[in-house]
């Protein structure tokens, strides 16, 4: 066991001053913003509560009908539609359309996803702690203690979170899933702490989707964070989701 | 009084063949539940009418109104041992009973309807503390230790002394668990449909009268099977109690409704609920209100009452019982959250849409199998166990009442 | 408390094998054979809390560069006849676990077939 310690740390020196491993991390995500990287492996362990991962969204560049941000989720997290109605199948991530009601009948287009708040009430309600949020911020769920009980898809107030309604086969190594327990974006942590992106970002041809630390004042979601309005959704719930959207 | 505890003869039920038809019902019913259980467990949910949307469904319908109504069902023997009413403690011990067996059909049909119920032993060993659900897992256990306790100091003499302390501590003990259990929808933030500190007195008073039914009418099904006399005193005082009750729960359920008629964001709601939710509309006002409060009332207060009215009276309060669950729980489900004040939307979710539902075979056999399977425990212990008085007249029942009409 | 009553099953399910003497043990077939982190008696013992101990540590925390890692272990002990740890009697994680009577959860919600590519975000 400490044979498997010691090995792993030295593997784990994956830090500022491992200079190989920083090599590798270059090859490894290429394009992507190296401070955010440097710091959110800085303690050299996972997840570290001195970053806060974030989306920031644009929806004036978001384009209508366009969802390749839902397919690429799907294709990454092998998501694949279920047997049964609409309905019953997961959707991590989807579109949604917009009309505003009076005025000029203005018309949006978004995407929607798990905002992984600051204080998230899916892991307040959740009975065994199956649904948590990790010190970086993104809220994930334990599927070996999660019961399926569903109460964390009553408290969410963004429909973000589904429920796996039949026998799953052909998953993502990196992103276990399975009957009975609930789901919901996982903001790509199997990418993020590889430091990549997540993948419905990726895949986003009108780059209006931006990922990075909220926490990093050089980062660039940061600094337009601190430039652009920017909102919360459902802001008056003060639940301080990380995804925060642009023009609307 | 203590002479009057002496002179009642508890007695197991001697109708043999009708223990074994009421047996024979039951298990068949709680057979088709855990044949339910299986198959879902099987396939999966993706065979029952539950969604992403409506999360919770029939099954979870019986499920609460099981467990509320076995809050209410202690009613007996709490007005027996914390207010003293000795009238009643003979017939305190059903109370207790029915009580414990109500709670066991609901939590059976809660837990089989967990996505992983072979997970129990996690729900039982992993606790977030904020949760209120994880609450109720210890009040209902809780419940269980206090209200079996309570039943024993009832039954065996030499305990008797510790009844009037245990009564206190289940009496409590329980207005806490329907808070609980009404909590669960109160502390939902974004469900326009719940986030009110009101449900948990509103499930406090009608789990008195649901309660108070399904003891009324489980007594009275006893004393006929086993031509047991049934005092008409006695079954005044609860009818009088009864609806005392379903006028409170109606009540709070007005309270309720006008506190979000009165919240302009909560007009879309109240709505959909009141005016043009189609089938809940149709439950609230002719289930719930109509069948489950208004016409009780009336039946229950309409002078010339008989022990027939009082009995269609128990069992409509039971039927705008369901009602009420299901307008509450799939109502308030089906009724969209509202991520844009101020934009209609719509997506591949069903965003901003008024969802469905349309339960399963499974969901109803699940459901039933519940009730069944409290009604099994309730039957099997009234045949193994002196949970009944041999008598339930008035006079055996109130000795002061037998005089005073010998008089 | 579960270790324990998974060594009670096992040593259960072993001592009625040797009494029955009637259950042939079970013949692996592993793809790419080979001690990785410790002697096969060891592993038999242990990989269990191993597992469980480094799950709790990568989902949790988010550490992801441990050798112990259920996908590693799926990487090269999975058959040569189809590609996974699951199927039949000779597949490592099934063919011991049936022989040993233990119920076997990873696969409801892991992957147990060795060289999946994720797609990614681009097409």
């Amino acid at each position: 066991m400490s044979e498997v310690t010691t090995s792993r740390r030295a593997f784990i020196g994956i830090s500022a001053t491992a200079a190989a491993a920083t090599a590798g991390f270059v090859a490894l995500a290429p394009g992507v913003k190296l401070m955010d990287l440097a710091q959110a492996h800085a303690d050299s362990k996972g997840a570290s509560s001195k970053v806060r991962w974030g989306m920031l969204i644009d929806t004036t560049k978001c384009a209508t009908g366009c969802s390749d941000c839902v397919s690429a989720c799907a294709r990454e997290n092998a998501i694949e539609p279920g047997s049964g109605r609409p309905a019953q199948s997961s959707q991590w991530i989807r579109k949604i359309e917009l009309k505003e009601k009076k005025g000029g009948h203005r018309e949006l287009s978004l995407p929607m996803l798990c905002q992984h708040c600051a204080n998230p009430p899916c892991v307040d309600v959740c009975p065994t702690g199956a649904s948590f949020q990790r010190a970086d911020g993104i809220v994930l769920v334990d599927r070996h203690i999660c019961i399926g009980c569903r109460y964390c898809v009553m408290a969410c107030p963004y429909q973000a979170r589904s429920f796996v309604h039949e026998p799953l086969h052909n998953q993502n190594p990196e992103v276990p899933r399975g009957q009975g327990c609930v789901e919901s974006c996982t903001l790509c942590v199997h990418r993020v702490d590889k430091g990549e992106s997540p993948a419905c970002v990726e895949s986003c041809t009108h780059q209006a989707m931006l990922f990075g630390d909220l926490n990093n004042p050089q980062s660039e979601i940061a600094q337009r964070v601190a430039t652009v309005a920017s909102s919360q959704i459902r802001a008056d719930l003060r639940l301080d989701p990380g995804v925060r959207y642009q023009g609307i | 009084m203590a002479a009057n505890a002496n002179l009642v003869v508890y007695r197991e039920l001697a109708n043999k063949r009708a223990f074994w038809l009421i047996f024979f019902l039951c298990g068949l019913f709680v057979a088709g539940g855990f044949l339910a259980h299986l198959t879902m467990e099987h396939h999966g949910h993706v065979i029952t009418g539950m969604d992403n949307r409506i999360v919770w469904g029939l099954p979870h319908v019986f499920a609460v109104f099981l467990i509320v109504a076995a809050s209410g069902a202690l009613n007996v023997a709490s007005t027996a041992s914390v207010f003293g009413k000795s009238i009643y403690k003979p017939l305190a011990p059903l109370s207790g009973l029915l009580s414990l067996a109500l709670l066991t059909g609901g939590l059976t049909v809660l837990m089989l309807d967990l996505g992983r119920s072979d997970r129990i032993i996690v729900a039982a060993t992993e606790y977030n503390f904020k949760s209120i659900f994880a609450w109720n897992v210890f009040l209902y256990t809780g419940f269980f230790a206090i209200v079996g306790a309570y039943l024993w100091t009832m039954m065996e003499r030499r305990m008797n002394a510790f009844t009037k302390p245990l009564g206190v501590a289940a009496f409590i003990w329980r207005l806490v668990l329907t808070t609980g259990t009404g909590s669960i929808f109160g502390f939902l933030i974004a469900r326009e449909a719940y986030q009110s500190a009101l449900l948990a007195p509103m499930f406090i008073s009608l789990s008195l009268s649901y309660g108070s039914a399904i003891y009324l009418l489980t007594l009275s099904a006893a004393s006929a099977i086993d031509g047991r006399p049934l005092g008409e005193a006695i079954v005044r005082r609860l009818k009088n109690l009864l609806a005392t009750f379903v006028a409170a729960a109606l009540y709070f359920v007005a309270v309720f409704h006008l506190t979000n008629l009165y919240f302009t964001r909560n007009h879309g709601v109240e709505n959909f609920i009141l005016l043009d939710g189609g089938i809940f509309t149709g439950l609230f006002w002719l289930g719930q209100v109509g069948i489950g409060s208004v016409l009780p009332l009336i039946l229950l207060l309409a002078p010339g009452v008989s022990r027939y009215r009082i009995l269609i009276a128990c069992s409509a309060i039971v039927i705008g019982g369901f009602c009420q669950m299901y307008v509450t729980i799939i109502g308030g489900q089906a009724w969209p959250l509202d991520l844009f004040p101020g934009f209609l939307a719509s997506s591949s979710f069903f965003d901003g849409e008024i969802h469905g539902y349309a339960p399963s075979i499974w969901e109803a056999l699940l459901g039933l199998g519940g009730v069944a399977l409290a009604g099994a425990i309730v039957i099997v212990a009234l045949k193994l166990l002196r949970f009944l008085p041999e008598r339930m007249d008035d006079a055996t029942l109130d000795p002061s009442h037998a005089k005073a009409n010998a008089k | 408390m579960l270790r324990l009553a998974a060594l009670v099953l096992i040593t259960l399910a072993l001592s009625a094998a040797v009494n029955a003497a009637g259950v042939p043990r079970p013949v692996i077939d592993i793809a790419k054979p080979g001690q990785c982190i410790d002697t096969p008696e060891v592993m038999r013992r242990t990989h269990m809390d191993l597992l469980k101990h480094q799950r709790d540590k990568t989902m949790r925390e988010g550490e992801r560069h441990s050798k112990v890692s259920l996908n590693g272990c799926i990487e090269c002990h999975a058959s040569k006849q189809n590609g996974s740890v699951l199927g039949g009697p000779d597949n490592f994680c099934q063919g011991c676990h049936s022989y040993a009577a233990v119920k076997l959860d990873c696969f409801e919600c892991h992957q147990p077939k060795a060289g999946y590519k994720a797609a990614g975000g681009k097409r």
